[in-house]
């Protein structure tokens, strides 16, 4: 290792073993200061260029530490997220909670500062195992089950990405971790697009997210929504820039995501689908691939670390108080927990790219990227899903949690209270920081991988924005009876899989059932009759045949021995004559066989 | 917040009523904005686009969420019952 780069993992992953050996008062001032020193590494290498933390492992030269502008954007938002996310649960006793969370964290900036694909996949298969206990830890009647799947999801994830990373050092000798070749994408290049959509929740192989980050433990959340899907917008920024596909697959996240979150009942399981229809942005840009749009994807994933994870800690928040997740055991929560919906609401007006809040200087971005190669189709489609994104976001969530009808019962609302203090910074802390990239994005800007040429605050589209948000909100509120939460639940692939049942049931039933049957009565018509003729020829056969020879031969040898039974009379003058006469004719018979 | 919040909701109708101002003046301003940064023909030669474009946009997701629930992606709460263990959930 070279000593000028400082890698956060190590200190990250050094301070989780240490973990359970610091008990008592200072488990706290350790809890904070962990994830703060890994920040602080972060911050020292952002002097750093160049490639530091080389490996020499068999011919492979291993880079742990590459940094450059993209690594040092993305690095530096991972830290803050764990500083952030410790704070929010900085009152959870369980020690391997935090320590799942900082193995976790460690995985994603390992991620990031790779070079090479074979410590990238080290990493990348550290943020799954460590990750799913995030999930385990809320220790719900689903929890183990929806762990398992999500686990055995991005291992399949990480097989499909090792075989691609193996046929790619095949057709290159590198295991370097850059930009593929996209323009002519081999098998190789597919995989490791696969590989890496998969962790960036890609339409259809998104079906683990809404579940896991639903199931995850009221702080395990804050965190899985931050590192895995922005993990893989980092990876396919770095490594696919520009492949167009992405465009597509982006436009359907966006709007498949936007849908779904639509129809939620659940407040994190909402949340859970607009980090599918976000992320498709980031995708969609990273396919335009060029130099406004990878900053635009950059851009909008840090703004989206931020703002999602303030949305997290307000829904959290209130499982943590209540107890209860669904609009339909909610509502009019403003009134018992007023910071909460405070905080909450800044994330939404965030993530609703209002003006002064941190999306609005991300997306404009992309969508500007868009209009600037002519995209025109996937830029309106991209409008219409960030319309969607106002009203399930913006208006729907606030809306039904902490006005619209109160469905709390008794219990649920005696427990219902703004959360302990840590908590609470924590979400200041997610809460300037959105308000500071929204009022300040040059803030945000100078940390992107290229140079920026883009203002977002023009009269025309300040006005843009405003008409579309506001009238947008006009039809919301006419039409809100139509999107009312009910206690249902959406499916989703499993209809898919529901639907394939049903038609696999409709064949066993009816054409299956029909086959067998014409096939028992062919039997019986023609097998079974044909048998029976057989059975009856060799049964007559048998009685006629076989019967009558054996019966016949025995017949004979009852007369035979009859009639031998007169010869011996017991007489000696009457045997010697039988015998005398046999030897007569023997003799006769030999003399005229030899006169002949 | 609290104390703001039931204010507001005290004088209900004046808010709903300056919304509706604040949302004429929003679309007036609108033809008044220099349009020669849109990216498009349709931005720059009709009158209150976005505010179009916003109204029918949510008109046309909630109609299509509707329509895609009710098609038979929604279905009650307990269609899967997944428990496997009983276990307290945290709280």
């Amino acid at each position: 290792m070279t000593s000028s780069f400082l890698h956060p993992s190590i200190l990250l992953i050094a301070g989780a073993l240490l973990l359970p050996f610091i008990q008592g008062p200072l488990r706290r001032p350790y809890l904070f200061l962990v994830p703060l020193l890994g920040l602080g590494a972060v911050l020292y290498n952002t002097t750093l260029a160049g490639s530091y933390g080389l490996v020499n492992f068999l011919d492979w030269q291993l880079v742990f530490g590459r940094v450059d502008r993209l690594a040092t954007v993305f690095a530096l938002i991972m830290a803050l997220m764990a500083v952030i996310g410790t704070l929010y649960g900085l009152h959870v006793d369980r020690a391997g909670e935090h320590m799942a969370a900082w193995f976790y964290a460690a995985g994603s900036l390992g991620v990031i500062y790779s070079g090479d694909y074979l410590s990238l996949f080290l990493f990348w298969e550290m943020m799954a195992f460590a990750s799913v206990f995030l999930i385990w830890f809320r220790r719900g009647p689903n929890s183990l089950a929806v762990g398992y799947r999500y686990l055995i999801i991005h291992t399949i994830g990480g097989i499909i990405l090792l075989a691609g990373i193996l046929l790619h050092y095949q057709s290159t000798g590198s295991i370097a971790f850059n930009l593929l070749d996209v323009s002519h994408p081999q098998p190789a290049t597919w995989l490791i697009m696969i590989g890496f959509g998969l962790n960036a929740a890609m339409v259809p192989l998104h079906f683990w997210l809404p579940e896991a980050y639903g199931e995850a433990s009221f702080n395990g959340a804050v965190f899985l929504c931050a590192f895995t899907t922005k993990t893989a917008v980092y990876a396919l920024a770095r490594a696919c820039a520009g492949m167009e596909i992405l465009v597509v697959l982006g436009v359907i996240m966006a709007l498949y995501g936007m849908i779904y979150a639509v129809m939620e009942n659940d407040i994190r399981k909402l949340l859970a689908w607009s980090i599918v229809s976000q992320v498709g942005y980031m995708v969609a840009s990273i396919g335009i691939g060029t130099n406004l749009a990878i900053n635009g994807a950059v851009a909008h994933a840090v703004a989206h670390i931020l703002y999602k994870s303030l949305l997290f800690m307000g829904t959290g928040s209130v499982l943590y108080m209540t107890g209860k997740t669904k609009f339909t055991e909610l509502g009019g929560l403003h009134a018992k927990m007023p910071a909460t919906f405070f905080f909450t609401l800044i994330g939404c007006l965030s993530i609703s790219a209002v003006p002064l809040f941190a999306a609005y200087a991300s997306k404009s971005m992309i969508i500007a990227a868009g209009f600037e190669q002519h995209l025109n189709w996937a830029v309106w489609l991209l409008m219409f899903g960030a319309t969607g994104t106002f009203i399930y976001n913006g208006l729907k969530l606030p809306y039904f949690l902490f006005f619209g009808t109160n469905r709390c019962s008794q219990a649920t609302w005696d427990k219902a209270a703004d959360p302990p203090g840590n908590m609470l910074i924590a979400m200041t802390l997610g809460a300037t920081m959105c308000i500071l990239v929204g009022t300040a994005p040059g803030s945000l800007y100078t940390l992107l991988p290229h140079a920026v040429d883009y203002t977002p605050y023009t009269a025309y589209q300040l006005m843009e924005t405003l008409q579309l948000l506001g009238f947008a909100a006009l039809a919301f509120f006419l039409l809100k009876k139509y999107v009312e939460p009910m206690d249902r639940v959406c499916f989703d692939i499993d209809w898919l899989g529901r639907q394939l049942g049903r038609a696999f049931l409709f064949m066993v039933r009816h054409p299956l059932q029909w086959l067998d049957t014409a096939w028992g009565e062919a039997y019986r018509v023609v097998g079974l009759g044909s048998l029976m003729t057989i059975s009856r020829f060799w049964s007559w056969f048998d009685w006629h045949a076989i019967d009558g020879v054996v019966d016949g031969i025995a017949r004979g040898v009852r007369a035979l021995g009859g009639k031998v039974r007169v010869l011996q009379s017991g007489q000696i003058q009457v045997a010697l004559f039988y015998l005398s006469s046999l030897a007569a004719v023997v003799l006769l018979t030999f003399v005229v066989s030899q006169l002949l | 917040m609290r104390s703001l919040i039931a204010y507001l909701q005290a004088r209900l109708k004046t808010v709903v009523t300056l919304c509706f101002a604040l949302l004429a003046v929003i679309a007036v301003a609108s033809l008044l904005v220099d349009t020669q940064h849109a990216h498009t023909w349709v931005e720059q030669h009709l009158p209150f686009f976005w505010s179009l474009f916003g109204f029918a946009a949510t008109a046309l997701i909630i109609g299509v969420a509707r329509w895609f629930g009710r098609s038979g992606i929604q279905a009650p709460a307990e269609v899967y019952d997944r428990t496997l263990l009983p276990c307290e959930e945290e709280e």
